[in-house]
């Protein structure tokens, strides 16, 4: 999708911010749609099962969403730099292991969670050096280092693993403690989040990440730094994958050599879900947050109201294909307005 | 884990095993079989048990569990390696990193065969892919023992399991009708719907539950967590908002025990619901220090280990051929006798609670 660029003109006379606008909704739309099915789905469960938006519950679904929202966070970055990041499940599993294994030997919980964030921004650093000096396929690279990771995690953890008990009390509290309902980690991640969000919205660099998504060409000409760009992308990226296994740790109270496998698939549905594009350019990290609200919504509603938990894989295939044809339906209807915009100027110039 | 076995990978992989099975069986076969006189040893193939053999020595005994780095199995293996060499034997282990690639594990054994080991003891990722694989390393002189999860009867000589499928199910129930006062509403929290071992202790804890001293106890959901963290985790929750009555939680499962013990460590329900079943003591050491947990139960990994040590050992020297009724000694462990079907059974599962939990480490 690369209509974000487009000015869209409503009539022969140019009107640009109106065109915004309809762009605008149409975007939102999309958003609102998630948090639209995410509403309704929860709000039906409270009806069939009063117990499930209790403050424990609330509490629990929070706590459920916030390790996959700050990864698909980052993810939905990179993505929209047109590029994918599958290394996020091994860089959660091994930062995890980083940090419970310096809580071991009786560390401090806020650096072992800088150290997790670090060793992610390292590994991220690596992937954006590979994507972008490399000019290899990002698919690739990071299908790459996903296994190298995994590896490198393998050999050092081996059989070991990290259990509640080498884990400092304040730690382990602090993964499921919080104010009233919302937890501590909610916080963090909606602060995350709220950082993001900004920084892609409003800062120059942030919207050059759109930009590169929607056409690399066009953005190398017109001077966006494509390199950096995309290494700060993937730096990001890594170092919340890096800070959601240290939380991984918290909620869990247990790591060992498989943890976080398979994670990136559950991240990229989340992403897609939400409504970022993976031709990159377009969405945003609050649908992609939205999409993982969702995703760990079903998987607490389906037991809560009594059905099988075989049901969720099928159910989260079903919206991601549901994302993507609404999202192909979206971008053919703009493609035609802007193609039946486009004759009507050239027969008011040929008039 | 150990414990479950996910039958969709399974399927999926048994396919792709038969086919590698079947060609690399091919290529043990030509490759070993010059050999074969010189290993003309005590097997199951030379017939009658004389258990008064002598125990041979400088044997090479392979361990194969289901996943190598896996914290249980190394439990296990090493109490294999200290049972192999303390009988004077080699002591090696391989496997594959993946508790679900079959073919992989298919590839080990046809690999051991060609190296002539002398007995291997294997987990079996499946019941029928290392079938093949197997029978050829027997028709070579290897002798061939299952652990913790066995294969289909005929493609091994002796399975020794951790504890029987019904002491395992019933002491699950017993231990939790002590924890709730012999009433109230019950759960139990498994792995995958399909895992064949689960199924089978959860039947003989329904059995259990239609004794009458147990009329009062109900029990209201099945629930799988499919040993994923983050999915027990959500299972317990779903579990305790559908039924807010729950008395206990029975999780056979040593994935599924400690996600359940670390979400109501944090939850409002903690001391409330009780919560018993399968789990390791590292594991669970700090939800049964910090009051979440009571007792909990398991049977030693390197007892089995060690014992499925023993019985390679003892196949392999011709004290036992794994037919029903045969008596072998298993070191400090004891006598054994070999039961219907080829199977040894460890016995009865060690419970854990507060006052024991500090003897173990693993």
């Amino acid at each position: 999708m690369t209509v974000t660029a487009t000015p869209v003109r409503e009539e022969a006379v140019p009107e640009p911010a109106a065109g915004r606008r309809l762009i605008d909704k149409v975007f939102k739309a999309r958003e609102l749609a998630v948090a639209a099915v995410l509403l309704v789905m929860l709000g039906a469960t409270q009806l069939s099962n009063t117990e499930f938006l209790s403050e424990q519950g609330i509490k629990d679904l929070l706590l459920n969403a916030t390790i996959l929202v700050l990864v698909a966070t980052g993810q939905a970055v990179v993505v929209i730099t047109r590029n994918v990041d599958l290394s996020v499940g091994s860089v959660l599993g091994i930062s995890a292991f980083a940090a419970g294994t310096y809580l071991q030997d009786g560390g401090s919980s806020l650096i072992a969670i800088l150290l997790a964030v670090a060793l992610g921004a390292l590994f991220g650093a690596l992937n954006g050096a590979l994507v972008s000096l490399g000019k290899v396929p990002a698919l690739v690279v990071t299908l790459g280092t996903l296994y190298i990771v995994r590896g490198i995690d393998s050999i050092w953890v081996g059989s070991q693993q990290i259990t509640a008990d080498d884990l400092p009390n304040g730690f382990v509290d602090f993964g499921h403690d919080g104010i009233w309902v919302v937890p501590y980690l909610a916080l963090l991640a909606l602060a995350v989040l709220a950082a993001v969000g900004y920084y892609l919205r409003s800062y120059r660099s942030g919207r050059e990440m759109y930009a590169l998504g929607s056409s690399p060409e066009a953005a190398t000409l017109a001077g966006v730094p494509v390199r950096k760009r995309i290494m700060t992308a993937y730096v990001l990226c890594g170092a919340l994958a890096g800070l959601a296994g240290a939380l991984y740790l918290a909620r869990f109270g247990n790591v060992d050599s498989a943890t976080g496998s398979g994670y990136e698939l559950t991240v990229v549905s989340a992403v897609v879900v939400g409504g970022v594009a993976f031709t990159g350019g377009s969405g945003s990290v609050y649908g992609a947050a939205l999409g993982a609200l969702l995703l760990t919504s079903i998987n607490s509603v389906l037991p809560a109201i009594g059905v099988s938990s075989v049901w969720v894989t099928a159910i989260n295939g079903i919206l991601l294909l549901l994302a993507i044809a609404v999202d192909r339906i979206l971008a053919l209807r703009v493609a035609a307005v802007l193609r039946k915009q486009a004759a009507q100027l050239r027969s008011a110039r040929h008039a | 884990m150990s414990l479950t076995r996910t039958a969709r990978t399974r399927r999926l992989t048994a396919a792709l095993a038969v086919t590698a099975a079947l060609a690399l069986g091919a290529t043990a076969c030509g490759g070993t079989t010059k050999d074969d006189a010189a290993k003309e040893g005590g097997t199951a193939a030379a017939g009658k048990a004389d258990p008064n053999a002598e125990t041979k020595k400088d044997l090479t005994v392979a361990f194969l569990p289901k996943q190598v780095n896996n914290p249980y199995f190394t439990t296990a293996d090493n109490g294999g390696k200290k049972a192999v060499e303390s009988l004077g034997s080699t002591y090696k282990e391989v496997g594959t990193s993946s508790g679900t690639d079959t073919a992989g594990q298919v590839s080990y054994v046809n690999t051991l065969t060609q190296q002539q080991a002398d007995a291997i003891a294997v987990s079996a990722q499946d019941p029928g892919a290392l079938c093949t694989a197997l029978k050829q390393a027997m028709k070579n002189g290897v002798s061939v023992v299952t652990y913790d999860s066995d294969t289909k009867a005929d493609c091994r000589q002796v399975f020794v399991s951790q504890a029987s499928a019904e002491d395992l199910g019933r002491t699950q129930v017993q231990e939790m009708a002590k924890q709730i006062g012999g009433k109230g509403e019950i759960a139990i929290l498994s792995a995958a719907q399909t895992a064949t071992n689960q199924n089978t202790w959860i039947d003989f804890m329904k059995d259990e539950l239609k004794k009458p001293e147990y009329k009062d106890i109900k029990l209201v959901k099945t629930a799988y967590g499919d040993d994923d963290a983050q999915k027990s985790f959500q299972q317990t929750q779903g579990l305790l908002q559908e039924h807010p009555k729950l008395a206990g939680i029975i999780s056979p499962t040593t994935v599924g025990i400690k996600a359940a013990a670390q979400y109501l460590a944090g939850s409002k329900y903690k001391g409330k619901v009780k919560l018993t079943g399968l789990g390791t003591p590292n594991d669970m050491r700090a939800y049964v220090k910090n009051g979440t947990v009571e007792a909990f139960e398991l049977w030693d990994p390197a007892k089995l280990g060690a014992l499925a040590a023993h019985t390679a050992v003892a196949l392999e020297s011709g004290q036992i051929t794994g037919q029903e009724g045969e008596k072998f000694k298993a070191g400090d462990l004891g006598e054994f006798t070999v039961g219907k079907d080829g199977v040894v059974s460890l016995g009865k599962p060690t419970v854990f609670s507060k006052s024991n939990i500090d003897d173990f480490d693993f």
